[in-house]
């Protein structure tokens, strides 16, 4: 075989290489959506399911994954903001800051896994809040932390050196430059990684499992009293997102269709996850054109 | 100052207050001292999350050997895990964590390094419009649905296929090789993009076919980058949790081949850390496991900055 015969037959392989890739991300949707979509029905979407079995709707954790995300980024954006921006203009190129950043790496890449008993040993046990929204969400920001913080920092690093020059030459300090003129410039960037990595966090199991608990107790969806018990909003019942009870039917239920749930339930998650792909390209590109005034 | 204050001609109280201005920190100096300690604040808090999640997890998971006084070297080679009897060996896990990570790895490097080609060297328009967008998804979807197919498309396939209960290493080996494929992909691209353009154009004015150019040039000067890739997808495949469970069917003993059913490190933490009481040696056991999952990512985590600081200087040299 001659050089250009083997050329030809690298590039037959490498062709069927990404024909397999594209296949296998057709079938997983293809799959995911023809199983789960015919058994979702509004009924599905809304109502509760059975703390036994884990049969019925998946209302509750449907609210449960949206509640946990919303405290999630409540928390992990102003952190992540502050130590994006420190990172990006107060950080000194010495052996301090690389410190920092390899331990922002490391908690990046601590499995999933790690991170959830580390909030259950910390909030669960020691602090005895017991399985709770507010312990599930502080263990999610652990894990949501460390992508935002680098997003945040490479976003704003991008932005040109004389947008900073400019506003440190009108007399403003540089926390007003980096709040005033970096930040706003900076912001399609960050709303695109904010919006993928409230899509993981949608996603996520995990850490989650022994944190937030396992049970959805069905909740007085005309009460919105944070501090009450029976309230959905209240941060101190367990809440079992949508994602573990995929996870929870498919391994510990005793439901009889629990192979048509979860697809259905998967379905769901995976729409919403593609939701939020998508709206994170468009509501960036949206924003780039706003801030940039261009077409 | 006294002598400004006759050159000017100025009457005292205005000398005062301009005394006062440049004497005493401006609104704008100010208000730096109140970000600079917000963003200081910020990353203090993170630093503590890093430091007290190494330091909780470490004094859990040591408490089997410095309390249960069980021996390490007992713990990592002892095939017998039955903690309520007091037995705890964890090589079953270790061996099939290792086992899933590298067979995955194994499977989706040649897959994540042919996509890299075919986006970065063959068809970069095409590889920008629909590849890009395929990789993103597939990183995208949650790690239960991976395990939810794996349970109900590829356990099911195996079963058919080779018999037995079509839980094992085989089937979760499956599952992490989708999972991991984004991770390597898109990182060999990274890598494969760093390439000088001048590598290549030099390479095909020597006559050079694609392939050879891509062979012998392309993929050797981003070997570093490529080997980095592939060790971040076996991190992740180390790491995940619930999709691996989900498929392997959880037995804790050494795995016989690929088909029977075994467990891993952390299948192991998530089935079991509910069932034990804090304090006795079945939930130490269970933390030293988590012990060892976090040894391992910084130990990932090291390799991959040894392999950076090679590359670094091999291309500076």
């Amino acid at each position: 075989m001659n050089a250009k015969q083997r050329d030809r037959v690298a590039t037959v392989v490498i062709d069927l290489i990404v024909a397999a890739v594209v296949g296998i991300l057709l079938f997983l949707l293809v799959y995911i959506l023809s199983a789960g979509l015919p058994h979702v029905s509004w009924q599905f979407l809304t109502g509760a399911s059975d703390p036994m079995s884990g049969a019925g709707g998946i209302g509750v954790q449907l609210f449960n994954s949206f509640y946990l995300l919303v405290l999630t980024m409540l928390i992990s954006l102003p952190i992540s903001l502050g130590a994006g921006i420190y990172l990006a203009e107060y950080a000194k190129d010495n052996w301090r800051t690389s410190l920092i950043r390899s331990a922002i790496e490391v908690l990046s890449s601590l499995p999933s896994v790690v991170v959830g008993l580390f909030g259950f040993l910390l909030f669960v046990v020691k602090f005895k809040m017991g399985f709770s929204v507010i312990s599930g969400a502080i263990a999610l920001t652990f894990f949501n932390l460390p992508l935002l913080t680098r997003n945040i920092e490479e976003s704003l690093s991008a932005v040109s050196r004389s947008q900073r020059e400019a506003g440190l030459s009108l007399g403003l300090s540089k926390w007003k430059t980096e709040i005033g003129i970096i930040l706003p410039v900076a912001l399609p960037g960050i709303v695109t990684g904010v919006v993928l990595s409230a899509g993981r966090v949608f996603g996520e199991a995990a850490a989650l499992i022994y944190t937030a608990g396992q049970s959805a107790p069905v909740t007085n969806f005309s009460d919105w009293n944070p501090m009450d018990p029976a309230s959905p909003l209240n941060p101190l019942r367990p809440a079992e997102t949508l994602a573990v009870h995929i996870w929870k039917i498919n391994t510990e239920g005793m439901a009889s269709n629990a192979a048509q749930l979860s697809a259905a339930a998967s379905a769901i998650l995976i729409l919403a996850v593609l939701l939020f792909n998508l709206g994170a390209r468009l509501l960036g590109n949206f924003l780039y054109r706003r801030v940039t005034a261009s077409k | 100052m006294e002598q400004t204050n006759l050159q000017l001609n100025k009457p005292d109280s205005q000398t005062n207050e301009w005394d006062a201005r440049l004497h005493h920190a401006t609104r704008a100096t100010r208000e730096d001292w109140v970000g600079r300690g917000i963003s200081y604040l910020c990353i203090g808090a993170i630093i503590l999350v890093v430091a007290s999640m190494l330091w909780f997890i470490t004094s859990k998971g040591i408490a089997t050997f410095t309390q249960n006084h069980v021996s390490v070297l007992k713990f990592l080679t002892g095939t017998n895990w039955a903690p309520d009897t007091g037995h705890i060996g964890a090589a079953p896990m270790i061996v099939g964590s290792f086992a899933v990570t590298f067979a995955a790895a194994i499977v989706a490097t040649p897959f994540a390094i042919g996509t890299a080609i075919f986006m970065t060297e063959i068809s970069p328009n095409r590889g920008r419009k629909l590849l890009q967008p395929v990789i993103e998804l597939l990183v995208g979807i949650p790690s239960v649905v991976y395990g939810f197919i794996g349970l109900a498309v590829v356990v099911p396939f195996m079963r058919h296929l080779v018999g037995g209960s079509g839980f094992g290493i085989i089937s979760a080996t499956f599952v992490l090789f989708v999972m991991v494929l984004p991770t390597i992909t898109s990182m060999t691209v990274d890598s494969l993009r760093a390439v000088p353009r001048y590598y290549k154009e030099a390479s095909l004015a020597l006559g050079a076919t694609r392939w050879q150019t891509i062979s012998r040039v392309i993929l050797r000067s981003a070997t570093s980058g490529i080997l980095t890739a592939v060790i971040f997808g076996m991190a992740r495949a180390f790491g995940e949790a619930l999709a691996v469970q989900m498929v392997i069917g959880n037995a804790a003993v050494m795995p016989k081949n690929l088909i029977s059913a075994a467990s891993t490190l952390t299948s192991q933490l998530t089935s079991g850390i509910g069932d034990t009481i804090d304090g006795t040696l079945p939930n130490n056991a269970l933390w030293s496991l988590a012990l060892i999952l976090l040894l391992m990512s910084l130990f990932f985590n090291a390799l991959v900055r040894f392999i950076a600081k090679r590359g670094q200087l091999k291309h500076e040299r």
